[in-house]
């Protein structure tokens, strides 16, 4: 489809673009900057309105931005993802005069990014769309300005992550000169014949260090808790899920497209990489103090356990991805919501700072709980739904070790998220009351709170709309 | 004189690991990120280097090069800019003292 004809199924980004550049604009002459992160929110609010369903896979502008079904789900999750991301930050509060306006407006750019990232189908567009996530990510890492902790660990996500993209675009370089043609289909279809077996087992290599670091799969996870911890809260909220994400999804293209022909090699890596980074992850994450540290091993143990409906490459296990993911979207946000409540009103990250929070603020305790059951996957919750389908997948396919050790850790993992309940509950508070949540945080502890509950008690009302 | 494939995949890929070598041991991050432009540098070749020996299009290959060059230069931007921040709060540029973040 040639360039004029792909503008009208391009309408939601190109809203976003607009409202990104005139966002920057508009931050130039306004000194009230409630008006520039009301324009943000209304730029994504248009954009979603303009989400529309392709009725067959489109190859818009001659195939670089391929539109089908996969990339529409993730149209939905990048705009949701970000607009509760914004309002997590309207109410955090050392962001307030740091270049307020440009925050708001490189987030319009990011929600372009991820779409970017689920619609790319050549070796190209993967590795422009990552990188540019990546840049957008190294800089809002890096945002509080005279921040020691945000600077170290914005320069240390951007060594590891410089690194990581020229290793995978070695790999790229590689696949590209095994099949002439920078297409994934193409390139897939070159593997198929023998010589080119060794060959593609290394670019395939080369691609999981390239991803393998966006998604927080286990070698190539050391970044991820320095970074959660130095990042602004709402810049950790984010990037725990929506480039995990996003990282995911491209990663299953290339596996279920490119290197599908391989048969069994890919899955046993990815079995293997699944049981090292939740294992690793769970096992770290006892030990943490700080908040943020601790959710971000929590997230690299639930990147394991996204990576199992990844290794078993069926349809069941692209499935369980898709469903794992919109759970794991709401329930993570959610935390991450109550955790910037608990550091704006106490100014600790720390979890000694959640002791007895159910006396300062029963609500919001409860609330904790059920995001924390949640993530440890206890029905009737979205994390439950999530775990049920992965586990569904790995048995299927006969995966049956990766199954017993990914229930082994779930075991561990409810071990330490209800070390926080006990932490709220069982502990006697430390300071007063707390006062009035701002609304912004009300709306989306709220809006998190429905969807988990909802899509636990309720699954098929989601399950239809994913699996459609 | 035409250079054979092989002659310029193996100067590619010693170009490579020099890069990957100087990334692991150097200390200073602006030779890093020196280094991440010569692993840069060592895909463009490859990609030039199979973009004139592959007859399905050879000029995607070096449309690709020249995208990676302007990636290249931005992460270097962006890159840049996060190391003079940093310097500006820490007063350092050595990767071994930076280690306020650990567990």
């Amino acid at each position: 489809m040639n360039t004029v004809e792909s503008l009208k199924y391009f309408i939601p980004e190109l809203i976003l673009l607009v409202g990104a550049f005139f966002v920057f604009t508009i931050d130039f002459f306004v000194k009230n900057k409630r008006i520039v992160s009301g324009l943000t929110l209304l730029t994504l609010t248009l954009s979603l309105c303009f989400v529309k369903q392709p009725e067959t896979a489109l190859p818009l502008f001659y195939d670089f931005f391929h539109l089908d079904n996969f990339a529409h789900f993730f149209r939905y999750f990048a705009l949701i993802a970000v607009f509760i991301t914004l309002l997590l930050s309207y109410s955090y509060t050392p962001i307030r005069n740091q270049y307020e306006g440009e925050f708001y407006g490189l987030f319009l750019f990011m929600a372009f990014a991820l779409i970017l990232v689920a619609t790319a189908n050549n070796l190209l567009m993967i590795f422009l769309s990552v990188e540019f996530l990546s840049l957008l990510s190294y800089l809002l890492v890096g945002f509080l300005k005279n921040d020691r902790k945000a600077k170290e660990a914005a320069i240390k996500y951007l060594l590891f992550g410089s690194v990581c993209s020229a290793i995978m675009l070695y790999g790229m370089s590689l696949a590209y000169g095994a099949s002439g043609s920078l297409e994934l289909s193409t390139i897939g279809n070159t593997f198929f014949f023998a010589p080119f077996k060794p060959l593609a087992l290394v670019a395939m290599l080369f691609f999981l260090v390239g991803l393998g670091f966006k998604i927080s799969m286990a070698p190539f996870h050391m970044w991820a808790p320095d970074v959660y911890e130095g990042a602004p809260t709402p810049v950790t909220a984010f990037l725990s899920v929506a480039p995990k994400a996003l990282g995911f999804a491209i990663l299953f293209r290339i596996m279920a497209v490119g290197f599908l022909s391989l048969g069994r090699p890919p899955s046993l890596i990815l079995t293997a990489l699944s049981m090292l980074t939740m294992t690793l992850g769970n096992i770290t994450a006892i030990s943490q103090n700080n908040m943020k540290r601790f959710l971000a091993y929590s997230s690299i143990a639930q990147a394991g356990y996204i990576l199992m409906g990844l290794a078993v490459l069926s349809k069941l296990g692209k499935e369980s991805i898709l469903i794992y993911l919109l759970a794991y979207l709401f329930t993570n946000l959610g935390a991450f919501a109550v955790a910037i409540l608990v550091e704006e009103k106490t100014g600790n990250e720390d979890l000694a700072a959640f002791s007895g929070l159910s006396q300062r603020s029963p609500v919001t305790a409860a609330m904790m709980a059920v995001f924390l059951l949640s993530l440890a996957g206890i029905p009737p919750l979205a994390g439950f739904i999530g775990k049920y389908y992965v586990f569904a997948a790995a048995l299927q396919a006969k995966f049956i070790m990766l199954a017993v050790i990914a229930a082994i850790n779930s075991v561990v993992a409810a071990y330490y998220y209800f070390r926080i309940v006990r932490l709220m509950y069982l502990t006697p508070a430390s300071g007063p009351v707390f006062s009035a949540a701002p609304k912004s945080i009300t709306v989306v502890l709220c809006l998190t709170l429905v969807v988990v509950l909802a899509m636990g008690i309720f699954p098929s009302f989601f399950l239809d709309r994913i699996l459609s | 004189m035409i250079i054979p494939l092989a002659h310029i995949l193996i100067f590619s890929l010693l170009l490579f690991a020099t890069g990957l070598y100087g990334v692991l041991v150097r200390r200073n991050i602006i030779g890093i990120l020196i280094s991440i432009e010569l692993m840069l540098n060592a895909a463009n070749i490859n990609l030039i280097a199979f973009s004139k020996s592959t007859s399905l299009s050879p000029e995607t290959g070096q449309i690709f090069a020249i995208f990676v060059l302007a990636i290249a230069a931005t992460t270097a931007a962006v890159g840049l800019a996060i190391v003079l921040a940093l310097y500006r709060v820490r007063k350092t540029v050595y990767t071994d003292e930076v280690h306020l973040l650990k567990w």
